[in-house]
């Protein structure tokens, strides 16, 4: 009884279809199934909005030319002119995030991007990419990044294991801070729904609070993922011209 | 029909693309609104992944070389420094884009 109605129990993982293949677990899980339901929103909302092409647009297409420049604009804005190449990339991982983080709103659904694993993998590749891609562009100069031109090289003792360690921080600080303002909205969100429960006819109280805290949490879900994606511009930009 | 006049009109058009080319590739614009919010909340995270890091490597160098627990405590310092660096820079960044947007 208790823990059916745990706070914490909207982030549990269950298996809708059962998938065991060489004693690895693959199941169809409700965590997969979210993702499905976003990638599949995402398709419809890009091909509904891009369907008629008008050159004054409709609500729908507003909202995709909406979501296009505002992506545009951050990858100009962060990396310059040789970000074009990464807007495709960016636009899908803003895309996804935003879905995810909005779709994970609607009650009784499932916010994939509250698991500190899925936003870990995202951070994890992105990590992986921008170095590979730092190595590519520049060789072993990419090794400025962590020792930066015109310091004194005394200081590099102390000063290159200060970089790296700042280096290796950045996937865990973007996907910590990615999921754990999911997971801990989620939770008030759920914590205060039992507070009107428990107190009754006083809990018109905590259910005001509740409808300006969705307002807040739709807020965090729509920034959290631009700053996701702002922050990968970063990176790439740190990856290309090599300097903070 | 008459194409006579094709000629002057693309070379304008070819001008006004390259005008419009130039124009991108040196302007940066105004930029998103800084969400003071989002920053705040990065300040946090940015300390915290450090220290995190930080001692993780060190508790791992530690296990490896058999060392415990010294290394752990240098590198727990150098994540601190290190979570002071990116909240440094994440503040110096968030500075410049109010000062770009003020002027």
């Amino acid at each position: 009884m208790a823990a059916e109605h745990s706070p914490l129990e909207q982030f549990a993982i269950k298996r809708i279809v059962e998938l065991d293949v060489g004693g690895v677990d693959i199941s169809f899980t409700n965590s997969s199934a979210m993702m499905v339901i976003a990638v599949a929103s995402i398709t419809l909302f890009l091909m509904l909005g891009t369907r008629r092409h008008a050159l004054i647009p409709g609500r729908w297409q507003s909202v995709v030319e909406l979501a296009y420049e505002l992506v545009a604009r951050t990858v100009r804005d962060n990396i310059g002119i040789e970000g074009r190449p990464y807007f495709a990339f960016i636009f899908s991982l803003f895309m996804f995030l935003l879905f995810c983080n909005v779709l994970g709103l609607i009650p009784y659904s499932f916010t994939v991007t509250s698991h500190i694993i899925v936003t870990f993998v995202f951070a994890g590749a992105i990590f992986v990419g921008v170095t590979v891609l730092g190595f590519v562009r520049h060789g072993l100069k990419f090794f400025s990044l962590f020792f930066p031109p015109g310091v004194p090289i005394y200081l590099a003792p102390l000063l290159v294991p200060i970089e790296f360690i700042s280096y290796l921080s950045r996937p865990i600080s973007l996907s910590v801070r990615l999921a754990a303002n999911m997971m801990a909205g989620h939770t008030m969100l759920k914590v205060f729904a039992g507070f009107v429960v428990a107190l009754g006819l006083m809990g018109v109280a905590p259910l005001i609070f509740i409808v300006l805290l969705y307002a807040l949490e739709t807020l965090i879900a729509f920034l959290q993922a631009y700053v996701f994606a702002v922050l990968t511009c970063l990176y790439i930009n740190d990856a290309i011209h090599l300097h903070h | 029909m008459d194409r006579d006049d094709l000629p002057p009109a693309t070379e304008e058009l070819d001008a006004r693309i390259k005008r419009a080319r130039d124009a991108r590739r040196g302007a940066k614009s105004k930029g998103p609104p800084p969400a003071g919010l989002a920053w705040a909340m990065r300040l946090t995270t940015e300390m915290f992944a450090a220290l995190v890091v930080g001692g993780g490597l060190g508790w791992l160098l530690d296990r490896w070389l058999g060392t415990r627990p010294w290394l752990m405590l240098v590198f727990l310092l150098i994540g601190c420094a290190a979570g002071m660096l990116n909240a440094y820079r994440v503040a110096r960044r968030f500075e410049s884009d109010v000062d770009n947007r003020g002027t």
